[in-house]
């Protein structure tokens, strides 16, 4: 009896432990709503139709969760969807495989700010400007965000120096494609600061991208900052009556990302030329406000959905991308300083 | 020794459980362990460095030779990180000189680097990387009060602009004590009708006292933001004479919420005090020609000071280490410690500075409890 349970647990653990050479496609992402839909766009249809089985998990970020599973030597994932923050870092540190660009297109198949050498880009997002159409009928920029004088009421802003500082610059007449240089001088840094200071007493902080939406509706607000994917699902969901002001707004790119020394990395470049293909984008796009970073993946998507996306030609233009190198390197010190403006 | 049998089972819990991970926790704010190991041969040829200038070739070809290594051993980004936290463009200046020296034989140390970020002409770029050599610092707990050591050990200020946690030390207590005095202004009176009320008609309102006891912190303060918000019924009501003041996210909301929350632990000590004061005393300084004011002066309120130090030193120090009420309630210039303490933590990850702060806390709470414990004494040897 004891022999034949020993036997038991024995053959269990060989089985727990045999290396799973031939796994499945690890593909990880953000969870919730988003891989939901990834499920039905993507993971599905490349399994029919490539017989490549895909096995999900989901993280939350962090360069610490990348660093860990990369020194692990037993790596289960493959394939990561990242933020910008985390890729160039990683890529940096050589977490990532380096794209096989040729194997997926090229380059040229997609827009530039999808394209990096370890990182396919997956989704835009923005940080924009909402208001309630309902109580103010102007379209506002970022000039009449600071002006209380003419356009009195609260100002949402997100709770920490990332962007804020951005968008002081840009209501100070700074033109988009001078911000960041600006802001690696002092009197650039500074000039944000007394930008902000002139609306402090006006600012209700918000921390987590609901809470803005929130702030919008229950009237706390007149304007705020905001993540657009979020105003547009309120939108939607509440028929609400919420403006974007897409001028002036920062964007920034979650990509995908192949784990050095993943076994199945053919797997995950077939996964990512099935992905870049534009039309699937658009669906995605249909179903949640974010844009597909392929060429083209904006055709034939209905006026609504995309006056919704990040990636209309039109927002593009108008709008910043978020320079992951600047705040790389400097997000310490002024992460501090801003706790201190906002402490006094 | 039955007796320590008998508590033995709770204090092994509260040893793993409470004590240990806290010990480890706070321990975190005086450690410095990340530079070191990814460093050696640089830390120990910068031992006998005077702090001025910049260090000679030596040091330069062990800094290149360190490089190699901890890029090597997964060491150098974890030190980048905790130098970037001192100096902010340590990251990126390790970075480059990380990639100008990844060739042994790339010629001498000193140009590669130098050329590779100006940063490391700068002796406070070397002062840095010294500080940090562990394995114990007052580095954290230095910065928890925003000051920080130059490269030739001197103690200076951080930069106005930069001061934030002296100032957030200040407001935690002066919010406490405001709250702290609110509670006892409201709840002094309380304490006495419930002392002085016949038992059952006082059990009615000490229930309506203890309410708020069974009713979680966050959920009390969510109820003052609906009640205050700007679609909120107080709003609502103010609105009728004129457009209402702000009442959220701000100091108000903030004070009001916590001495709501708060009045209970003020009035149960009082009153557990006061029920002891023989009522007797009361009417014999009447009777003997006492005014009302006079009785209460020299007969009711030195009797209930023991109950009024306990009230006030339970409310203040929990007050202190209030974090969900001001976040809520408060805009950004009225959150206390504990938030930083949070933000520290889990938004920059930076644990030894959030521990080091949590020391500082408890060291001021410490030296409160231990200041008041003796006036307490005191008073309670006089009311015995």
């Amino acid at each position: 009896m004891l022999m034949r349970a020993l036997f038991a647990a024995a053959c269990l653990t060989a089985a727990l432990c045999a290396p799973a050479r031939a796994r499945d496609l690890t593909v990880v992402s953000w969870g919730g709503a988003y891989q939901d839909a990834l499920r039905k766009v993507y993971f599905q249809p490349f399994t029919e139709q490539t017989g490549i089985r895909i096995t999900e998990d989901t993280w939350q970020g962090g360069i610490g969760v990348l660093r860990a599973k990369a020194a692990s030597g037993d790596n289960p994932w493959d394939l990561v969807q990242v933020e910008s923050e985390e890729l160039l870092l990683g890529c940096e540190e050589g977490l990532f495989e380096k794209i096989d660009w040729a194997a997926i297109g090229g380059q040229d198949h997609y827009v530039s700010q999808g394209v990096n050498p370890c990182g396919v880009g997956a989704i835009q997002y923005n940080f924009i400007m909402a208001w309630d159409k309902d109580k103010l009928a102007a379209t506002p920029g970022w000039a009449e965000f600071w002006d209380v004088a003419r356009v009195p009421g609260k100002r949402g802003l997100r709770k920490g120096v990332k962007t804020n500082l951005e968008f002081a610059l840009m209501a100070d007449g700074v033109a988009p494609g001078d911000v960041y240089r600006l802001l690696r001088t002092d009197e650039g840094v500074n000039r944000a600061f007394l930008k902000l200071d002139q609306l402090k007493p006006y600012i209700v902080w918000w921390q987590l991208s609901p809470q803005a939406a929130q702030l919008l509706g229950s009237g706390e607000v007149l304007m705020t900052t905001a993540v657009n994917g979020r105003i547009t699902a309120v939108n939607r969901s509440e028929h609400r009556n919420f403006g974007i002001q897409w001028t002036g707004s920062l964007y920034t790119v979650d990509s995908w990302a192949i784990m050095k020394g993943s076994p199945n990395a053919a797997d995950a470049l077939k996964f990512l030329n099935f992905f870049g293909d534009p039309k699937r984008e658009a669906q995605l796009t249909e179903i949640l406000p974010y844009g597909g970073l392929a060429k083209g993946a904006n055709d034939g998507l209905p006026p609504e959905v995309l006056a919704a996306s990040p990636t209309d030609p039109q927002h593009l233009s108008v709008s910043l991308q978020i320079d992951d190198a600047f705040w790389r390197d400097n997000l310490d010190k002024l992460a501090k300083r801003f706790d201190a403006w906002i402490a006094q | 020794m039955r007796r320590a049998g008998l508590i033995a089972p709770l204090l092994v819990f509260l040893l793993l459980a409470f004590i240990g991970p806290v010990v480890a926790f706070l321990a975190r704010g005086v450690e410095d362990d990340a530079v070191a190991p990814a460093f050696p041969r640089t830390l120990a040829a910068l031992a006998d460095w005077n702090g001025q200038g910049v260090p000679g070739d030596p040091t330069f070809e062990a800094l290149a030779e360190d490089l190699r290594a901890a890029r090597a051993a997964g060491t150098l980004n974890p030190a980048a990180a905790r130098l970037n936290t001192d100096r902010s463009e340590m990251r990126g200046a390790i970075a480059a000189a990380a990639r100008a020296v990844a060739d042994p034989a790339g010629g001498p140390a000193r140009d590669a680097i130098l050329r590779a970020d100006p940063a490391w002409g700068e002796s406070e770029t070397w002062g840095a990387i010294r500080r940090a050599a562990g394995p114990w610092t007052t580095y954290h707990l230095l910065a928890a009060l925003d000051f920080k050591r130059d490269a030739a050990g001197a103690i200076h200020s951080d930069p106005p602009e930069q001061v934030v946690f002296r100032t957030v030390l200040a407001r935690t207590f002066a919010i406490s004590g405001l709250v702290t005095l609110l509670c006892l202004l409201l709840g002094y009176p309380v304490a006495a009708l419930l002392a002085l009320l016949p038992w059952r008609a006082a059990g009615l309102m000490a229930i309506c006292v203890l309410l708020p006891f069974w009713t979680g912190v966050i959920v009390r303060s969510a109820a003052w933001m609906a009640l205050l918000g700007h679609d909120g019924p107080v709003a609502g009501a103010l609105s009728l004479f004129g457009p209402p003041p702000a009442l959220l996210f701000n100091r108000f909301a903030v004070v009001l919420a916590m001495t709501h929350i708060q009045l209970p632990f003020m009035i149960l000590p009082l009153l557990a005090v006061m029920r002891r004061v023989p009522r007797l005393q009361w009417r014999a300084a009447s009777s003997l020609g006492a005014a009302p004011v006079a009785a209460f002066l020299r007969i009711w309120l030195p009797q209930t000071v023991p109950g009024v130090i306990a009230g006030a030193l339970l409310v203040f120090l929990q007050c202190l280490g209030f974090y969900v009420t001001p976040a809520l309630l408060g805009g950004g210039a009225d959150q206390m410690l504990a938030y930083f303490i949070g933000a520290e933590a889990t938004r920059s990850g930076n644990w030894a500075l959030a521990a080091a702060m949590s020391l500082v806390l408890l060291g001021a709470t410490a030296a409160l409890a231990l200041v008041a414990a003796r006036p307490m004494r005191a008073a309670m040897a006089r009311s015995a």
